[in-house]
């Protein structure tokens, strides 16, 4: 029987395999950041261990940094020891560094793809459970602990069971590809399988809504497979894969070979069998809102707040979850969406903010000003995003419209800097969690794409961006 | 990492699902480079109020439950981030056992290398748990749980159980396979990212 795409990586990477439990899988990239590693670094002093590859090894710092002015002084003293802790570690270890202050600072799953570190075929691990992201290149690339990170720091490897391959076929074409966009495509996936829809699973996104896509949205699409419980989501790399990592910083030498290699083998063969499967039909899909505490908890802009039956379709755990869900988001059932009023726009995070997702949301901006009851702040997904947008004149746009314009950073996406909302502020954000006080105690948050969230900004309340003229 | 062999206390019922790690432990509490003293953060903003008073009404709140080790919650327990921080709060708190429904990945694996024992069990026994008002014994060896009316056979994997049970370092396991992640070195096509 043929293996799929998931299968073939794993193979390629177990060094010890077992007929039952968990296999040892090798590592070919380990990303570190400020927030999840300084327990793993003490954890190797401890025990006078080295990082074993720190040529395979590459650390930034993103979760907690500032998005204001690099030349200030950090004022958190916390993060400030953070930050300090990681480049002391990175020196003592031997482990190369994108500082505050490099051109290639960023999020690490933005930096990982533009500095060309991610490789198709590759097995890639971040203290991070949005390391999916780099599955868009048709890498086996997941989130783990802080143990973990110590382990692959120590060895390079990690003890994994191996998870079952989910096959989520996305068919059709999307009649307004600029209003309906991969942020919508994949809500509608967690929407339809749920928040624990892929646990245990990697998932293979398939079929020609996912091969239309560019690299910059099968990154969103990658992105949010954590917000559907997978492993992993990964899609097979294809000519428009090869093309977007030719030529960057940290491309191999020998990577013309390499994309012969994997030209023949990163594909799931014919024959090979899914251990489950779905399929999203995305002809007459719409742009999607969360109205509730997680991500499953979306709906079209068309539509009303639910009911907490409609929602949980008899299930009474899930109709308690949604009751909660509505207190916590003060919100109404049967309040239309676009009747919702917001306080604050976030365009950012590893999920959205790369130059397409910048370029696509200053169309809708272009020309008008943020509503007088919103405060706006696009925060780039990196220093080399900034620069790129910069040089095509977008901040000027953003800024125009009195959008902030910010330096590179996770920022609100989950608030462990100084960007976060105050008690009771609704925001439309482009980012991936819509947790209760994710972005902030008591704050609020919606879900969206870049488009809907740069029409909100502007309209003071959700709109249907089909109805705009972005092309 | 101290071994986990068996445990006797009343359960903490949170009857909630889909609890995510953002609610186990705020990103406010991340910045911490340590391991220790995350117990006090668990459930910040459900146990405390805006003054950071205790909020009368939640679960962890009420004295009853100050000496239990067993947490009883719903579906898709520890979904979201990866902060192994979660883990360490629970943990400090002086949680040792986790029965959900259901497990998100990345939380489950973070729990067997602090010594927390998470155990899935079926939605309608999970139920029942959670009314025990009496002590119940949870036994790794045996693989069993026990409640006043009733005996509760528990699956695990054999590895996972030798780790918590013998409180293994993984990364000295691992060693012993030096010579293997060697050989896998040489022949990987995987180029150096410097």
């Amino acid at each position: 029987m043929g293996k799929t795409l998931f299968e073939k990586i794993w193979d390629a990477h177990v060094v010890v395999g077992k007929e039952s439990g968990p296999s040892l899988i090798y590592i070919d990239r380990h990303l570190v950041h400020e927030v999840t590693s300084p327990q793993a670094f003490d954890g190797l002093r401890m025990n006078n261990r080295k990082v074993r590859r720190p040529d395979l090894t590459i650390a930034t710092m993103d979760h907690n940094v500032p998005t204001t002015d690099r030349g200030l002084p950090i004022l958190d003293q916390t993060s400030s020891i953070q930050i300090q802790t990681l480049e002391k570690n990175c020196q003592d270890f031997g482990i190369k560094l994108f500082d505050i202050n490099s051109p290639n600072q960023g999020i690490v799953h933005v930096i990982g793809p533009q500095l060309g570190i991610t490789l198709p075929g590759s097995t890639i691990v971040c203290g991070d459970s949005h390391t999916s992201t780099h599955g868009a290149f048709g890498a086996l690339a997941f989130g783990i602990g802080t143990s973990e990170v110590e382990h692959v720091l120590a060895s390079q490897t990690l003890w994994l069971e191996k998870p079952k391959p989910f096959e989520i076929r996305v068919e059709g074409k999307r009649k307004n590809p600029h209003a309906v966009t991969a942020k919508d495509i994949v809500l509608s996936i967690i929407k339809h399988i749920g928040t624990g829809g892929g646990t245990g699973t990697v998932i293979e996104y398939r079929g020609e809504g996912i091969e239309d896509l560019s690299m910059e949205q099968r990154m969103t699409i990658c992105n949010m497979s954590i917000e559907a419980g997978a492993r992993a989501g990964l899609i097979a790399p294809d000519e428009k894969t090869y093309d977007y990592l030719r030529g960057r910083q940290y491309t191999p030498k020998n990577y013309e070979s390499l994309v012969e290699y994997w030209r023949e083998n990163l594909k799931t063969d014919d024959d090979a069998k899914f251990e489950k499967q779905f399929t999203l039909h995305i002809d007459d899909i719409a742009p999607q809102v969360s109205w509730g505490t997680n991500p499953g908890m979306t709906c079209d802009v068309t539509e009303t707040v639910p009911t907490p039956d409609e929602f949980s379709k008899g299930d009474p755990n899930q109709k308690k979850g949604a009751e909660k869900a509505l207190d916590y988001m003060d919100l109404k059932s049967g309040t239309p969406i676009e009747e919702i009023k917001i306080d604050r726009v976030f365009i950012g995070s590893c999920t959205n903010a790369r130059l397409e997702d910048l370029i696509e949301a200053s169309k809708v901006i272009k020309g008008q000003k943020v509503s007088p009851d919103v405060r706006a702040m696009v925060v780039p997904g990196s220093q080399m995003v900034k620069k790129q947008a910069e040089e095509m004149g977008l901040d000027k746009i953003f800024t125009d419209a009195n959008f902030e314009w910010r330096e590179a950073g996770c920022s609100m996406c989950l608030g462990m800097n100084p960007d976060i909302l105050s008690p009771g502020e609704r925001c439309a954000s482009t980012s991936n969690r819509n947790f209760e006080g994710r972005q902030g105690a008591g704050g609020r948050t919606h879900l969206v794409s870049p488009v809907m969230a740069a029409a909100a900004a502007i309209n003071g309340h959700f709109v249907d961006v089909r109805k705009m003229d972005l092309s | 990492m101290e071994p986990f062999k068996k445990t006797t206390s009343i359960i903490t019922p949170l009857d909630k699902v889909n609890v995510d790690t953002d609610q186990i432990v705020p990103k406010q509490f991340l910045k911490l480079v340590q391991k220790s003293g995350f117990g006090k953060f668990l459930f910040f903003n459900w146990r405390y109020d805006e003054n950071e008073n205790p909020k009368s009404d939640f679960v962890l709140n009420d004295s009853k439950y100050d000496d239990s080790q067993i947490l009883v919650a719903g579906d898709n327990f520890g979904c979201g981030s990866s902060r192994e921080h979660a883990v360490w709060a629970l943990q400090d708190y002086g949680f040792s056992v986790i029965i959900a429904p259901s497990f998100a990945d990345i939380f489950f694996s973070n729990c067997f290398k602090n010594g927390i024992l998470p155990i899935s069990l079926d939605q309608k026994i999970v139920e029942r748990l959670q009314q025990e008002s009496e002590p119940i014994e949870v036994d790794l060896e045996n693989q069993i749980i026990k409640t006043s009316s009733e005996d509760i056979p528990f699956e695990i994997d054999s590895h996972k159980k030798k780790i918590l049970l013998e409180g293994l370092d993984d990364i000295a396991q691992t060693y012993q396979f030096e010579d293997k992640i060697s050989e896998f070195e040489k022949q990987s096509i995987i180029p150096s990212v410097l």
